[in-house]
C-alpha cells in the first residue's frame, strides 16, 4: 500500500488533492489573519479556500499521477534513468488510465475524453431546448438556464471541437510524416491530463454556491467580475484547457519541423499535417490571450482589480478586445483541422490527386494570417470606435476568399473520380453543403448594418452551429470513421454508418435552420423566455434537436459494438497511399518496423506506378529531390 | 454524350434552383415590420446579399449532387482510380478573383447603407437612454421639451424626426435594440455609445435588452411608441418635470422580481 501511495497514480493523486485543500485553506489563513480579519469567522472565507483550491488541487493531481515525475527527477539532478519505455503503448486497457507516452494511445485518450463531453455538452444542450420548446418557463429558472448554455458552449468548445482535433492528429500525424512518435511525447501525456481536469472542472460549477458560470462562454466584464463563485470554475477550467492546447500545439509544431521521414519536403505532406500545422501556428499565437482575458476576470472578481470596473478607470471594451483576440482566431483553430481531414478524405475516395494541392496549402496560411485580422467584427454594436469597424468589415470579407479556393479545389477533386460513398465521403459532402451555409451567413455578418440587426440573435446562434457543427462535427464524424480501422484495428459497420450520416444532416439542419428565421424576426439569444410569436417556429426546433440527439445514440452504439466485436481491419482498408496507411492497424508500438522513404506526393492516385512512401533501402537522390507529384518510386 | 446530356440537366436544375431560390427570398417575410428609414435601407441590403448568396449555394450543391450521381462508383469499378488531374492554373485563378470581387463589391455596398444609416441629419433630437439591470429608462433634455427635462420608462419618438440616442448603463452591460428599426448598440458602463434612427411608422415597437445582462435579461423590455409631431409634443407637455421612481439611478424591478422567482 505504501508503495502505491508513492508510485504515480491515481492513489497518489488522491491524497496529493487532500493536500492541496489543506494548502488552499493554510494559505488563506494565513493571508486573511496578516491582513487583520482577526475573528475567528474571518479567519476562514469559503470563497477563499475555493478559489485556490481550484488552482493548487488540480496542479497537484497532476503531480499525483506523474505528469512531472521525470522533470523532477530531472531538474533535482539525479542521476539519469534508462528510458525503458514501460510507459509507453498500450497492453491492456488500464494502460488508457495512466500517464502514457504514446502518441496512439493519447490519440485515443483524447478522442474519447472529447466524445465524453460532446455527450455532456450535447445532453445540456436537450434540457436548453427542452425548456425553449414553449414560452414561458418551463422547468428551469433564469439562473439555471444561463448556466446550461454557458457550460454547453464552453464544454463543446475547448473540451470538445478543440481537443477532439488534437487527438485525432495525436494518432495520425506522428504515422503521416513517418515519425515513432511526437517529438515530447511527456509533454503530450501531460497535456492530454489537463483536459478531464478543465472539463469537470467547467462540469463541477453546477455545484458551486450561486450555480454554474452563466454569462456565456464569452464571459463578458463586468457581469462576470461580480458573478457567483460558479464564474472561477470557467475561469481557471480556461487556463487548464488553454495551457493543453499550447503544449500539444507546440509539440505538432516540432514534430512537423523535425522529424518528417527522409524525402518529405513540405509540398509532400498530406492537407492534415499542413493543416494542424497552420492550426497551430493559431493556438501558439492567440491561446494566451484568452488566459490573459480570464486571468484578468479572476483578478478583478477575487481580488478587486478593477480592470473591468469603469467607475475606477477600467475599459470594459478592452476585455472584448482581448477576449475575441483570440476567440476569433479559435473559430479557425476549430475549423483548419476539419478541412484536412475532408482533404484526406475526398482525395482517397474519389481516388483523385487534390485539385490545386499547393493553394490549398497556401489558402490555410492565408487564414492564418487574415485570422488574426478580424476579431473586432464580433463587435460591431460593441460602441468601440466606428472606424474600426470599416478595415474589419474587409478582412472578414475577404478571408472568405480563401475558404472559397478550399471549396472549389474540393468539388474539382470529386470532379471525374471514382466515388466512394461510403460513410467518411458522405460527412464529407454533407460537409460541404452545411459548411458552405455557414460561410455565406459569415459573409453576411461582415456587412455592418445587416449585423447590426442580428448581432446577438439567433440568427448567429444559427451561423455558430452551421460553423461549428455543420462544419467541424461534420468533419470530426468523417475523419472518426476514416481512422476507425487505424485507431482500432477494427471496421464499424457501414449501415449504421449511413444511418448516423443521413438522421444527423437532416435533423442538423431543421434544428439550425429556422433558427436564422427566428433570429432576424427579432428573437434575442441567450434567453430562457421569448415572446408568443416565436413559439411555433421553437416548438419544431426542439423536436428536431431531440431526433438530432437520438441520433447521436445511433454512432455510440456503433462505435462502441463495432470496436468490441467488429470485423478485423486490414491495414489498407480504403487504399490510401499516405503512410498511416501502409503500417499495420493498429499500428505498432513504434509505428514503422522500418524507417520510410517518401518519394512522392500523398495523393497521387490515379497516376500509373506512383508511391507516396516505400519502406525500400533509401533511393537515389535524383528521384528523391525530384519535388512533388510525378516522382516514381525506383521500386515495387 | 450521355453525360453532355446529364450535364444540361444538372444545369438546368441549377438555374431553375436559383430561380426558385430567389422567388421565395421575396415571398418570405424575413423581418419584423420597417418603422424606420434604416430598416429599408437594411432589408434591401439583406436581400442583395440573399440574392448573391443563393446563385453560389446552388452551385457548390449541385456540383456536389452531379458528382455523387455521374462519378460514384459503379460496380466493377472498385479498384478504378479516377484521371489525375492536378490542377488548372486558369481555372484557380478565376475562382479566387471572382469571388473576391464580388466580396469587394458587397462590402462596398454596405458601406453605403451604413453610411446612409448613420449620417448627420439637417434637424434631430436627442433622447438619452439608461440601461440598469434590469429596465430602460428614457431621458428628454430642455432642447426637445422646451421646458423642464422628462423622464420616463416609456420612449415616445415624433414619426419622421431624426433621434440620436445617447446610451448610458448604470450597471454591467446592456444592448438598446429595436428590432423594427433593425437598430441596436452597447450600452457599456463608463462610455456614451450614441446612434441614429429615423422612425417613418406610426405603432408601437417592442425593445429588446440584447446583451446578457444578469437573471431579468429575458425580461428586460420596453416599447416604443411612433407619433405624430403633434401628438409627441403633447406628450412631452403632460409629462413636463417627470422623472421616473428615484431617477435614472433607481428603475422598475420589476423584472427583477419575476425573474428570480421563474
Amino acid at each position: 500500500m505504501a508503495a502505491r501511495l508513492r508510485a504515480p497514480g491515481f492513489y497518489r493523486a488522491a491524497w496529493m488533492m487532500a493536500l492541496g485543500v489543506a494548502f488552499a485553506t493554510g494559505l488563506t489563513w494565513v493571508v486573511r489573519m496578516s491582513t487583520g480579519h482577526s475573528t475567528f469567522r474571518h479567519f476562514i472565507d469559503g470563497e477563499a479556500i475555493l478559489t485556490v483550491s481550484l488552482i493548487a488541487v488540480p496542479l497537484l493531481f497532476l503531480v499525483g499521477i506523474g505528469g512531472f515525475d521525470y522533470w523532477f527527477y530531472w531538474a533535482a539532478g539525479k542521476k539519469t534513468r534508462a528510458e525503458d519505455h514501460s510507459g509507453h503503448g498500450a497492453h491492456t486497457w488500464k494502460d488508457y488510465f495512466r500517464i502514457n507516452t504514446d502518441h496512439k494511445v493519447i490519440g485515443v485518450q483524447y478522442t474519447v475524453t472529447s466524445f465524453f463531453f460532446l455527450f455532456v455538452g450535447g445532453l445540456i444542450a436537450m434540457l436548453m431546448r427542452a425548456e425553449l420548446a414553449a414560452p414561458g418557463a418551463q422547468f428551469v429558472d433564469a439562473n439555471t438556464y444561463n448556466g446550461l448554455f454557458s457550460v454547453h458552449a464552453s464544454l463543446l468548445i475547448f473540451l470538445f471541437v478543440i481537443p477532439v482535433f488534437a487527438g485525432l492528429g495525436n494518432f495520425v500525424i506522428p504515422l503521416m510524416i513517418g515519425a515513432p512518435d511526437m517529438a515530447f511525447p511527456r509533454l503530450n501525456a501531460l497535456s492530454y491530463w489537463l483536459l478531464p481536469v478543465a472539463g469537470l472542472m467547467m462540469l463541477g460549477s453546477f455545484f458551486a454556491p450561486g450555480g454554474a458560470f452563466a454569462d456565456g462562454w464569452t464571459a463578458y466584464a463586468p457581469l462576470s467580475t461580480n458573478a457567483p463563485i460558479g464564474q472561477t470554475f470557467f475561469s481557471l477550467g480556461v487556463q487548464f484547457a488553454g495551457a493543453s492546447s499550447i503544449m500539444t500545439a507546440l509539440n505538432f509544431l516540432v514534430t512537423i519541423i523535425t522529424m518528417r521521414a527522409p524525402g518529405m519536403s513540405f509540398f509532400r505532406m498530406p492537407l492534415l499535417v499542413w493543416a494542424n500545422f497552420a492550426t497551430s501556428l493559431l493556438v501558439v499565437i492567440a491561446t494566451p490571450f484568452i488566459a490573459a482575458s480570464q486571468f484578468f476576470v479572476l483578478l478583478d472578481r477575487a481580488l478587486g482589480f478593477n480592470f473591468f470596473n469603469a467607475a475606477k478607470g477600467g475599459d470594459v471594451l478592452m476585455y472584448q478586445h482581448v477576449f475575441w483576440f483570440y476567440s476569433h482566431p479559435a473559430v479557425y483553430i476549430m475549423m483548419l483541422p476539419g478541412f484536412g481531414i475532408i482533404s484526406e478524405v475526398i482525395a482517397v475516395k474519389s481516388r483523385k490527386p487534390i485539385f490545386g494541392y499547393r493553394m490549398m496549402a497556401f489558402s490555410l496560411l492565408a487564414i492564418v494570417g487574415l485570422g488574426f485580422t478580424v476579431w473586432a467584427h464580433h463587435m460591431f454594436t460593441s460602441g468601440m470606435a466606428s472606424w474600426i469597424r470599416i478595415p474589419m468589415a474587409i478582412t472578414t470579407a475577404i478571408i472568405a476568399v480563401p475558404t472559397g479556393i478550399k471549396i472549389f479545389s474540393w468539388l474539382a477533386t470529386l470532379w471525374r473520380g471514382v466515388l466512394h460513398l461510403d460513410t467518411p465521403m458522405l460527412f464529407a459532402l454533407g460537409f460541404l453543403t452545411t459548411f458552405t451555409l455557414g460561410g455565406i451567413s459569415g459573409v453576411m455578418l461582415a456587412m455592418i448594418p445587416f449585423d447590426i440587426h442580428v448581432s446577438a440573435t439567433y440568427f448567429i446562434v444559427a451561423h455558430i452551429h452551421y460553423v461549428l457543427f455543420g462544419g467541424s462535427l461534420m468533419t470530426i464524424f468523417a475523419g472518426v470513421y476514416y481512422w476507425f480501422p487505424k485507431m482500432t484495428g477494427r471496421m464499424y459497420d457501414e449501415r449504421l454508418g449511413k444511418w448516423h450520416f443521413w438522421t444527423t444532416f437532416v435533423f442538423f439542419n431543421l434544428t439550425f435552420g429556422p433558427m436564422h428565421i427566428i433570429g432576424l424576426q427579432g428573437m434575442p439569444r441567450r434567453v430562457e423566455d421569448y415572446a408568443s410569436k416565436f413559439a411555433d417556429l421553437n416548438l419544431f426546433i426542439s423536436i428536431a434537436s431531440f431526433a438530432l440527439g437520438l441520433s447521436t445514440l445511433v454512432f455510440l452504439y456503433n462505435v462502441v459494438t463495432s470496436w468490441r466485436g467488429g470485423p478485423v481491419a486490414q491495414s489498407n482498408p480504403w487504399r490510401g497511399m499516405t503512410l498511416e496507411w501502409q503500417v499495420s492497424s493498429p499500428p505498432p508500438v513504434f509505428n514503422f518496423d522500418k524507417v520510410p522513404t517518401v518519394v512522392g506526393g500523398p495523393y497521387e492516385y490515379g497516376v500509373p506506378g506512383a508511391v507516396h512512401g516505400t519502406f525500400a533501402p533509401t533511393p537515389t537522390p535524383a528521384t528523391v529531390g525530384a519535388g512533388s507529384g510525378l516522382a516514381r518510386a525506383p521500386s515495387e | 454524350m450521355a453525360r453532355q446530356r446529364q450535364l444540361i440537366y444538372a444545369i438546368v436544375a441549377a438555374v431553375v434552383a436559383i430561380a426558385v431560390g430567389v422567388a421565395l427570398s421575396y415571398v418570405i417575410h424575413w423581418f419584423p415590420v420597417q418603422a424606420s428609414t434604416q430598416a429599408h435601407n437594411t432589408d434591401r441590403l439583406y436581400h442583395v446579399l440573399v440574392d448573391a448568396s443563393i446563385p453560389i449555394f446552388v452551385l457548390v450543391v449541385t456540383v456536389v449532387l452531379y458528382c455523387a450521381w455521374q462519378f460514384r462508383m459503379k460496380p466493377g469499378e472498385e479498384l478504378k482510380d479516377g484521371p489525375p488531374i492536378h490542377g488548372n492554373t486558369r481555372l484557380e485563378v478565376v475562382w479566387t478573383t471572382i469571388p473576391a470581387v464580388i466580396l469587394l463589391a458587397l462590402v462596398s455596398y454596405s458601406f453605403v447603407v451604413l453610411h446612409d444609416n448613420e449620417k448627420k441629419p439637417a434637424r434631430e433630437i436627442h433622447v438619452g437612454v439608461t440601461g440598469q439591470q434590469f429596465a430602460w429608462s428614457f431621458q428628454y433634455p430642455p432642447s426637445v421639451t422646451h421646458g423642464k427635462p422628462v423622464e420616463s420608462h416609456q420612449l415616445y419618438l415624433p414619426e419622421g424626426e431624426s433621434v440620436q440616442f445617447a446610451l448610458h448603463s448604470k450597471d454591467v452591460i446592456h444592448a438598446f435594440w429595436i428590432p423594427a428599426f433593425r437598430l441596436q448598440e452597447d450600452v457599456v458602463p463608463g462610455i456614451t455609445v450614441k446612434y441614429r434612427a429615423t422612425p417613418d411608422r406610426l405603432g408601437t415597437y417592442p425593445i429588446v435588452c440584447n446583451l446578457l445582462c444578469g437573471l431579468g435579461h429575458s425580461l428586460m423590455r420596453a416599447t416604443v411608441h411612433v407619433v405624430p409631431q403633434a401628438q409627441f409634443q403633447q406628450w412631452l407637455k403632460s409629462h413636463a418635470g417627470a422623472t421616473v421612481p428615484g431617477g435614472a439611478g433607481a428603475g422598475s424591478t420589476a423584472g427583477t422580481t419575476s425573474a428570480t422567482a421563474g
